[in-house]
């Protein structure tokens, strides 16, 4: 079978930097891969080549088997990014928020109405505008919109910033439920406990390389390449 | 979806917007007004504020170009929603097309606002005859105005220092339009000496200026908003 992100020797540069740096890894349907590093090891960089938004400076890469060199536009139709940043119009509703990204791609009001109920946002909070929400409430928004964009690949960095224990919960929930459904999850996380548990695989990024790659179960018990302990292999412990 | 369709639903979203927040209500509106009572003041003159309106409703308008295209703009960055929309795959010539109709849209309301004003402060005659040709400058002028705007504004979204750049690139190059419609307005308003023929000339420039913008935005936001 295909893989959904095929990578080799991958670098991508901001501004002169290169934040890849010859990144090599493959990502198969159905996955979910956490992304772990420290700060600046690059894990959002990736991300955002993954999503077609940077272009591949060298190497080659693939998702969800189009060429990262030349369908980056085609790419962008079929996987959703969720940044540190959520994408919404503060002035709109909640409905309307949800609305607006499932028409991007021709979602019904059914569709939307699904997406909103996946994420507890059926109730009073669909008439009240973002502005108006809490950071958690605004990511679960976010996240409604994800889901109704029905996108096949999730590139998702710090998904579970500002959420409270219910809404980590939901969002769980929904990846898990969204990759029952055929979609692949790629996530970059600070938060360890939470997000190891939910992967099926660790990829670890150090100086926008993989130092290492492998089930949870392994990556959490072993050095990162730069010689340091994982924080999550020493909570272990 | 079509192109049509992305930017239906961009200026359909855009409106939205402005209805809830109502920007242009509270703010353009009063600010356009204060400027043109600011310019009544400093030609404090009977004989030359007629001659002078239809300059002073066009400047206005420029200024409050700057604000609305601004702020079109401020409420895509604010959350990530550029950024969003490129990764969504959204068209960026429906992107384009949208938020110009929607600017254009809120534009028009703000010329209607100021040509009643300048009957007012000015003592501006509407003639039956120059109507036409005033309706034909405000729609092809604005169209011009608000392409570049939309040009110049994604442009400056992403930039350091965005609220002084986009005047400083945006003003020079709507000069031509500022020239034109305020000569056919003043053949529509039968001041200054502009036939009504001249006036449709002029029609003729601004409706070139909007189309080669138009054109040229299209083809071009997508690079624009790569590079951001």
């Amino acid at each position: 079978m295909e893989p959904v992100v095929e990578l080799v020797e991958a670098v991508a540069v901001l501004g002169r930097f290169p934040a890849v740096a010859g990144v090599s890894m493959r990502v198969d349907r159905g996955e979910i891969v956490l992304l772990r590093g420290p700060n600046g090891a690059g894990k959002t960089t990736l991300l955002r080549l993954c999503a077609g938004l940077l272009p591949l400076e060298r190497g080659t890469g693939r998702v969800l088997g189009c060429d990262l060199a030349g369908q980056r536009q085609l790419i962008r139709t079929r996987v959703g990014l969720l940044g540190h940043n959520n994408g919404l119009y503060a002035d709109l509703t909640v409905r309307e928020n949800v609305r607006f990204w499932g028409a991007t791609v021709g979602a019904s009001n059914e569709e939307v109405a699904a997406s909103m109920a996946t994420m507890g946002l059926d109730g009073r909070l669909a008439s009240v505008q973002v502005g108006r929400l809490s950071a958690g409430q605004k990511r679960r928004t976010a996240l409604a919109c994800l889901v109704a964009r029905r996108a096949e690949l999730w590139l998702l960095d710090e998904p579970h910033a500002g959420l409270d224990a219910a809404g980590r919960d939901e969002l769980d929930a929904t990846l898990h439920a969204a990759v029952a459904a055929g979609a692949t999850v790629m996530v970059a996380s600070h938060e360890l406990e939470r997000a190891g548990s939910l992967a099926t695989r660790v990829v670890d990024v150090v100086g926008g390389v993989v130092a290492l790659a492998g089930p949870t179960s392994e990556a959490t018990n072993l050095r990162a390449a730069d010689g340091t302990e994982h924080p999550a292999a020493a909570g272990k412990r | 979806m079509t192109l049509i369709a992305v930017a239906r639903l961009m200026a359909a979203k855009d409106l939205r917007v402005e209805l809830r927040s109502r920007v242009v209500l509270n703010q353009v509106l009063p600010f356009a007004a204060v400027v043109m009572v600011l310019f009544g003041f400093a030609l404090d003159n009977d004989g030359i504020l007629p001659q002078v309106a239809p300059g002073l409703i066009w400047l206005a308008t420029m200024f409050s170009l700057l604000i609305v295209v601004q702020r079109a703009f401020a409420v895509e960055a604010a959350d990530g929603a550029l950024d969003a929309l490129q990764v969504a795959g959204v068209r960026p010539a429906g992107i384009f097309l949208g938020k110009a109709a929607a600017l254009a849209v809120q534009l028009f309301v703000l010329q209607i606002g100021l040509v009643f004003g300048s009957v007012l402060l000015f003592n501006s005659k509407l003639h039956p005859g120059g109507l036409v040709l005033l309706l034909v400058t405000l729609v092809a002028a604005t169209l011009g105005m608000t392409f570049v705007g939309t040009i110049y504004g994604g442009l400056a979204a992403g930039a350091t220092g965005r609220e002084t750049l986009l005047p400083l690139l945006l003003l020079p190059v709507v000069a031509p339009v500022l020239i034109g419609a305020t000569r056919a307005t003043e053949a529509s308003l039968s001041v200054g000496g502009t036939s009504m023929r001249e006036g449709w000339a002029w029609i003729a420039l601004l409706a070139t200026f909007a189309t080669l913008f138009g054109i040229g935005g299209s083809l071009a936001f997508g690079s624009l908003l790569e590079d951001q």
